[in-house]
């Protein structure tokens, strides 16, 4: 009994002490780039304005009007939510068959498409670069979209495929028997009972191409450009001006951050994998 | 109408062969049951009649059409799923009238016959509720409704009362039965519980490893088995079946006796052997006896009560003319 007391009590306070240090040690770099967004370039550097600074808007002025901001935020917004959609339009469909209709290969289909995303970015960079090129698609919205779809449609589809698993064979088939035909079946029972899993499923594929870079910063100049091409243009070669790219960075996570606040729920779940009921 | 026939059907899954092939007729009206141990291809063969399986060989004719390639809902047929299979999203009025939205019946015919079907089965106060607020008896009351209002010209029933306690199954097993005889229309029921099967049942299939061993009344199953497998099947308790040379006394391999059919006496009789349980229910007691000198234990079934407890020894003697006689194969012999 004196165990069980012992333990219950430390874990009473222990946990949470522990959640909020490792809490701030995540926070803290986020702090930071917030509170240097509103320095000057000059201040940002010098250690005696640490914490205690004069804060300006300069920054963020600055931002807006000499870096239109809001051209990339939209082309940010506008690839995402495409692709985000398209992700869907082809994964809920995929999953539903692999979930509901497997072959043999089903297995072998899905452990390949997961596959994919081990392959590094970088090892199809020229032939990407020149696919693009030759194709006249570079800097388009229509390339970014289709890119930041298919490297998402793997996660998409397994975390979909385990969301549907968990939909009664027997309820599919019930509605066979009742008349429904496969579109049917998916916009009649399938949507309506896999709701949230399809929720976190798409704000989570919405996170991802957002923050993805890696491929938006090196298929696009001005066109299409997201704000992680924003971000990278402030890297500023030319000196160290970390305010400025401290606002840019700040303005460009805050959607996301926001989106994730009102969405924690939805996030943890759709992180879970649907382990968690 | 409701005539069901299967014309050399088979499944296999890969290069398992599942139901080898197979020819059923199964009459407008008939209750069926079909009745086997867990895994002998019940299910599947009633999956196949429904379409949720396609047939590896062979066809199905429903009322004189080939239905083998027909989808499940166009062959007229509704199904009732052991785990009731509802739409948890939906609520009862809406899944009641599902298949009906699906034919794109108009809103006040729908309305209408879900309501006559809810008042059948007791179902109206709860209309407006989810299945996840309903019992087990409304689920699969729901269920029911579900099947019922489409007018199928068979109802198929996979092990319908298997999720539910003792007591409540005996009820829905009458509610079914009297069903039925309202409705007069084809049903085929699916269970492992020969139970269920003898009291259901007009004809019942009793099959093994996807082979129908015998098909008959349930009186006709109980009375003349055609194999052992079917004897040792029908029956509770089951039948006492011995072999060797006690057996070839009566010219057969293996003789049985049902428990219902053996005298018991503590002075004399044809066996001897040892009270080892007697479970006394009142109406009946069942005795378990061991050191016949016939092999497995027998059972006895004796009405009303009898005064016989733990080691005592007794004397059984079958009725006469009540013993099934089987050949090497099993086989019965007449």
């Amino acid at each position: 009994m004196a165990i069980v007391a012992h333990t219950s009590k430390s874990s009473r306070f222990g946990r949470p002490v522990l959640a909020w240090i490792v809490g701030l040690l995540f926070f803290f770099p986020i702090f930071w780039l917030v509170l240097t967004s509103f320095k000057t370039d000059a201040d940002a550097v010098k250690p005696e304005f640490l914490i205690w600074f004069t804060p300006t808007l300069e920054n963020y002025l600055n931002m807006t009007d000499n870096y239109d901001y809001w051209r990339f935020a939209q082309n940010s917004v506008i690839t995402s939510v495409l692709a985000t959609v398209f992700t869907l339009a082809v994964g809920i469909p995929s999953a539903y068959a692999m979930a509901f209709n497997p072959t043999r290969a089903t297995k072998d289909i899905l452990m390949w498409m997961l596959s994919t995303k081990m392959l590094p970015a970088a090892a199809v960079l020229y032939p990407m670069t020149f696919l693009a090129k030759s194709l006249g698609l570079f800097d388009t919205h229509f390339l970014i979209v289709l890119v930041l779809s298919l490297i998402n449609l793997p996660i998409v589809v397994w975390m979909l495929f385990t969301y549907f698993k968990e939909i009664p064979k027997d309820i599919i088939e019930a509605g066979k028997m009742d008349g429904v035909n496969t579109w049917g079946e998916i916009r009649e029972i399938l949507i309506p009972l896999a709701w949230g899993g399809i929720a976190s499923t798409a704000l989570l594929c919405f996170i991802f191409c957002w923050n993805e870079a890696y491929w938006t910063v090196r298929l696009t100049t001005i066109d299409a450009a997201t704000l992680s091409k924003l971000i990278e243009g402030n890297r500023a070669p030319e000196g160290l001006f970390f305010g400025r790219l401290s606002a840019v960075s700040t303005a460009a996570i805050a959607p996301i951050v926001v989106l994730g606040w009102f969405c924690q729920k939805q996030l943890v779940q759709g992180l879970t994998f649907g382990a968690v009921k | 109408m409701g005539r069901i026939v299967l014309e050399n059907t088979t499944k296999s899954f890969g290069d398992v062969q599942v139901i080898p092939p197979l020819n059923l007729t199964i009459e407008d009206g008939e209750f069926a049951v079909f009745v086997g141990p867990s895994g002998c291809g019940k299910s599947t063969l009633l999956r196949m009649i429904a379409g949720l399986e396609d047939l590896t060989s062979g066809k199905i004719v429903i009322d004189d059409k080939d239905v083998t390639e027909v989808p499940p809902a166009q062959r007229g047929l509704a199904m009732v799923f052991q785990s009731y299979a509802l739409y948890p999203h939906m609520t009862v009025r809406k899944n009641i009238g599902f298949p009906l939205r699906m034919e794109k019946m108009s809103q006040s015919e729908i309305d209408a016959k879900v309501d006559a079907a809810a008042k059948s089965l007791n179902l109206v106060d709860y209309l407006d509720r989810k299945p996840g607020q309903l019992s087990g008896g409304q689920r699969q009351r729901v269920a029911i409704g579900r099947a019922i209002v489409r007018d199928p010209s068979a109802f198929l029933f996979d092990e319908p009362l298997s999720n539910l306690d003792a007591a409540l199954r005996v009820g829905m097993r009458l509610e079914i039965s009297e069903m039925h005889q309202r409705m007069k229309t084809t049903m085929i029921y699916v269970t492992h519980d020969q139970v269920e099967a003898m009291t259901m049942a007009d004809k019942i299939v009793v099959l093994q490893a996807g082979v129908i061993e015998q098909v008959g009344s349930p009186l006709d199953l109980y009375h003349k088995p055609r194999n052992i497998f079917v004897a040792g099947f029908i029956g509770s308790p089951k039948m006492n079946i011995f072999s060797g040379e006690e057996a070839a006394k009566f010219d057969a391999h293996s003789v049985g006796i049902r428990p219902e059919h053996l005298d018991v006496s503590t002075e004399g009789g044809i066996w001897k052997g040892t009270v080892g349980v007697a479970e006394h229910l009142g109406s009946d007691t069942f005795i378990h006896v061991h050191d016949t000198g016939l092999g497995d234990m027998f059972t006895v079934r004796i009405s009303g009560d009898i005064a016989v407890t733990h080691g005592d020894t007794i004397y059984l003697t079958p009725h006469e003319g009540r013993m099934h006689r089987f050949d090497a194969q099993g086989m019965r012999i007449e």
